[in-house]
């Protein structure tokens, strides 16, 4: 079986997999990093959502050895010490989540959003979106904290 | 009731963000048990077929697997059981099959569990469930109420003749016969209700263990209702006495009734554990979701409204075939009935009512509540109809409502229920103030120059919450009692632990309960905590649904809150040498009457622990429960409007606008009150324009994914302009009456009332839910003849 190395929140992870072994099972289940979730199995809804090398990707469409090598970071990673991501803060401030569930997803898909432009419009994060299913908000909250959010980053996280 | 930045009516950002935004969270999947093996259900792929021998020795012998069960296995357990006992029109009681969890002589429904696989990992008992093979004979299958009342269909089940569960009704019929013999006008209408998928973001998962040590099983599961799965799962399949049996609903993902019944798999994995003697862990797959969750909704009914020759309704009457699905889930009798007949009077004061509603069995998943549960079945026909009636009669829409609102409390109506408190108008107002309707036709002409077809549709709604009291559910056929418990424990040094018998999964129990006694009792909010969802933990609980847990456990904790400052006036009484009767409480202080001598709380509690000087036959301790059982159903109501544009060459409908304005009753957070509209809104607008279960002829599942399933996205909706009337509920002493449901209940008619808004100038009167965009096109074709 493979042997796959990472950089999860900027530390070196490894660990031997099998080739059929998705990106999620190996934060969940090898690193125990649980708060990438799993909403379905046809890479629609987006609770798995994850930062590769910069980029938000579905960690449910990914296998692990795809990201040998890679830089990942996940929700566990984004807050600095005890003060919260301002996309985080943001998602609190304006009440954009319920359950919880679809949330990382959705926080970690906002940031990337947000790296590429630091005042998206209501369009442009309703479009965005596209590949994050939650069933609480409405996305009423969601969007205005990632417009919040967004501008909070300033152009980068 | 202080008021203050963190107490009832503050928006307090919440608790339970810190851990959900940092992953944190701790869901059922996300718990590990030392030595847990992986179960893996097999399911039926028939919809309807008798089972032979299950053989299962290739599968026992893969790699990895620990055992595998089948129905036979499991004979001499008990099966799944329902809550709720409905009596047909002749008194019989309705019929009520066995639900073995794991299938045992026939299969009923594409789903239905077969066997359990257990492995060292997940994949190996995925895999292993490949090397079973059961012979089977299908049968034919009866996948919607249509085919279930033809002659001569199959019978999903041998003791239900014309697959009828029960023919029940409610009100009186030769009133409303009388009414509308007398009617000037009798407007009619046929509504298909949607089947629809619940589909809560987290899938089901349970974990089960068995400590043989102790002889104690522990289920961890995704449940809306952790007490109600251990009296059902002990005393009814299992035969665990309770004390044996801790049921654990952590961080739950969104439930929205998907998550009340009990499911066979927690037997399965329950039972299974028992005989491995260690922990199983099961996390059901999105796929498996779709044709194991419960659905919700599917009526097809057909309805008559009798008004006089000024448009005050006379009479409704109201025929409904209800799909239950193939076996009984735990509150699917009432849902159609009980949750729905009792709703026709609406906000209107129609003096007869009677609705039929005729139940069916089909070889589909079984239904239960989903999000509004019965009410939003109820205000669509009702709603609709209205809108009918007023453009037979040549009625504004407005007008037609206003005409017939209750206007004096109480109001008994003719289906049971009696109101305490509203104010309709009020609501309606506000919505048509908010939504701009008198400037509607100004935005139709504008978009008429654009070459769409816009639209207004109005809702003016109500709906029954906090279902109780308990004796009168009883009476009904509930086989539970709708209560709720909350105990309110002051710690030594003065913080709070309140532990509720409502679990929270998305609504924000931790906050807003949290609030309510951090203002009662003048402690800070940060410290007091709120524990739920652990039956080792909290007082027996009846869980959340209904829009139940502010209404009637937040209640509970009020209650609870009263006895703690009681018995603290008692104590504080003897530490400041006075009567009780002279000692006032407020803000966390216990004074004696019109002097500057006091107490803290945190002294008292001291006391409480610490009784070296204390009042003679007073217990020591600072801890009290209450169970609260409501005086009546609370009765939130409001009024929706919605917006749309229509592409007559494409036949898409967009969502322009949607306005709510609402009166739940007290609001102790409003942003986390604006926050469950706005889901329920979206659910409503998902029913109304996007979702919808399909099954085919043969029982086998159209939509069995998000991939074929219309989930609403964040590009389907717009922005919602919320409002709120607030008229208090007047039986309990929050105020309450509950938010968790009025948009799923509200905004599917105006949708479509707006939809056909849009279209009647192209001469289309009739729309289905939902409206997509071919259903949309082909009624602008039909209507072009």
């Amino acid at each position: 079986m493979p042997t796959v190395r990472m950089t999860v929140n900027g530390m070196e992870r490894s660990g031997t997999v099998e080739g059929r072994t998705l990106l999620v099972d190996f934060l969940r289940e090898h690193l125990g990093l649980t708060g990438t979730h799993v909403g379905c199995d046809t890479s629609q809804c987006g609770a798995c959502v994850v930062h590769v090398n910069g980029s938000s990707v579905k960690s449910c469409t990914c296998l692990a050895v795809q990201a040998d090598g890679a830089d990942v970071t996940t929700i566990e990673g984004l807050a600095n010490g005890a003060d919260l991501h301002p996309m985080q803060e943001a998602f609190r401030e304006h009440h954009g989540l319920q359950c919880g569930f679809c949330t990382p997803g959705m926080v970690m898909s906002a940031v990337d959003l947000a790296n590429r432009d630091s005042d998206p419009s209501e369009h442009d994060v309703r479009e965005w979106l596209e590949g994050n299913l939650c069933r609480c908000t409405g996305y009423h909250n969601i969007v205005k904290a990632v417009q919040a959010g967004a501008r909070a980053m300033g152009g980068g996280s | 009731m202080s008021g203050n930045g963190t107490g009832i009516g503050a928006s307090v950002k919440r608790k339970e963000d810190a851990r959900f935004l940092t992953g944190r969270g701790r869901y059922t999947d996300d718990i590990n048990l030392p030595g847990q093996l992986y179960g893996y259900i097999l399911r039926s792929g028939m919809a309807h077929a008798k089972i032979g021998a299950v053989h299962t020795d290739a599968a026992k012998a893969a790699p990895g697997v620990h055992a595998v069960f089948t129905g036979k296995d499991m004979e001499g357990v008990g099966g799944i059981p329902t809550g709720w006992l409905i009596h047909s029109k002749d008194g019989s009681p309705m019929v009520e099959p066995a639900h073995p969890a794991l299938a045992t002589d026939k299969v009923r429904y594409v789903g239905d569990c077969v066997a359990i696989v257990v492995a060292e990992t997940a994949e190996q008992a995925r895999s292993a469930a490949n090397l079973i093979d059961v012979e089977r004979e299908e049968l034919p299958a009866v996948a919607s109420i249509e085919a279930a009342e033809a002659d001569g269909a199959a019978l999903v089940h041998d003791e239900a003749p014309g697959n009828v569960c029960y023919d029940w009704e409610v009100g009186d019929r030769a009133a409303t016969d009388a009414a509308f013999d007398a009617a000037d006008h009798v407007v009619s209408i046929d509504v298909v209700n949607n089947r629809l998928i619940p589909n809560a973001i987290e899938p089901r998962a349970a974990i089960a263990n068995f400590d043989p040590a102790t002889g104690e099983y522990t289920l961890y599961t995704t449940s809306q209702n952790p007490h109600l799965v251990r009296l059902l799962l002990g005393a009814f399949v299992l035969g665990l006495p309770e004390h044996k049996l801790r049921i654990v609903a952590p961080d739950v993902g969104g439930g929205f009734g998907s998550k009340i019944p009990h499911y066979a798999e927690e037997a399965i994995l329950t039972w299974t554990a028992g005989q491995l003697g260690r922990p199983v862990k099961w996390t059901c797959e999105r796929l498996d979701a779709f044709k194991s969750d419960t659905h919700g909704r599917d009526h097809i009914s057909t309805a008559k409204l009798a008004l006089d020759a000024d448009g005050h309704f006379l009479g409704l009457h109201v025929t409904t075939r209800a799909n239950l699905g193939a076996y009984l889930s735990t509150f699917a009798t009432c849902v159609p009935t009980y949750l729905y007949g009792i709703l026709f009077a609406g906000p209107y004061t129609t003096p007869a009512v009677y609705c039929e509603v005729k139940s069916f069995f089909t070889n589909t998943v079984p239904v239960d509540a989903l999000r509004g549960a019965g009410r939003p079945e109820a205000t669509y026909l009702l709603e609709r109809l209205v809108d009918k009636a007023a453009v037979e009669l040549g009625m504004d829409r407005v007008e037609i409502r206003r005409k017939n609102f209750i206007r004096e409390f109480p109001y008994q109506t003719p289906v049971a229920l009696q109101y305490d408190q509203g104010d309709y108008d009020a609501t309606l107002d506000l919505a048509l103030e908010a939504a701009d309707w008198a400037g509607f036709e100004a935005r139709r002409a504008e978009a008429a120059a654009r070459g769409k077809h816009r639209g207004i549709g109005i809702s003016t709604f109500l709906e029954a919450c906090g279902i109780a009291p308990s004796a009168v559910v009883g009476s009904l056929g509930a086989r539970a009692g709708l209560y709720e418990s909350g105990s309110v424990r002051v710690h030594p040094t003065g913080s709070v632990s309140v532990f509720t018998g409502t679990h929270s999964h998305g609504q924000g129990h931790e906050t807003t309960f949290a609030q309510i006694v951090s203002d009662m009792l003048g402690v800070d909010f940060d410290a007091v905590d709120v524990v739920h969802g652990d039956s080792a933990k909290i007082p027996f609980g009846m869980g959340t649904y209904g829009s139940r847990s502010l209404a009637v456990g937040g209640t509970a904790i009020y209650l609870a809150v009263e006895k703690v400052i009681e018995k603290g006036r008692k104590i504080a009484a003897h530490l400041l040498e006075a009567s009780a009767e002279d000692i006032e409480f407020e803000n966390g202080s216990f004074t004696v009457a019109g002097t500057d001598r006091s107490k803290t709380l945190g002294e008292v509690a001291l006391t409480a622990y610490v009784p070296h000087n204390y009042p003679e036959g007073l217990e020591p301790g600072l801890e009290e429960t209450a169970f609260y059982d409501p005086l009546n159903f609370t009765f939130p109501a409001g009024t929706h409007i919605a917006e749309v544009e229509v592409d007559p060459e494409t036949g898409e409908v967009e969502l322009v606008a949607v306005t709510g304005a609402d009166d739940v009753g007290r609001i102790i957070n409003p942003m986390i009150v604006d926050g469950q509209l706005h889901g329920g809104l979206a659910h409503g607008i998902g029913q109304a324009l996007l979702e919808e279960c399909v099954y085919q002829d043969d029982g086998q599942l159209e939509t069995g994914s998000y991939m074929n399933y219309t989930m609403p996205r964040a590009a389907d909706l717009p922005f919602f302009n919320i409002n709120h009337n607030t008229t208090l509920c007047t039986h309990n002493p929050l105020g309450a009456k509950g938010v968790g449901e009025v948009g799923s209940i509200g905004v599917p008619p105006a949708v479509i009332n707006a939809v056909i808004d849009a279209l009647r100038p192209l001469g289309v009167s009739d729309m289905s839910m939902p409206a997509t965009s071919q259903r949309v096109w082909q009624a602008i074709q039909r209507a072009k003849g």
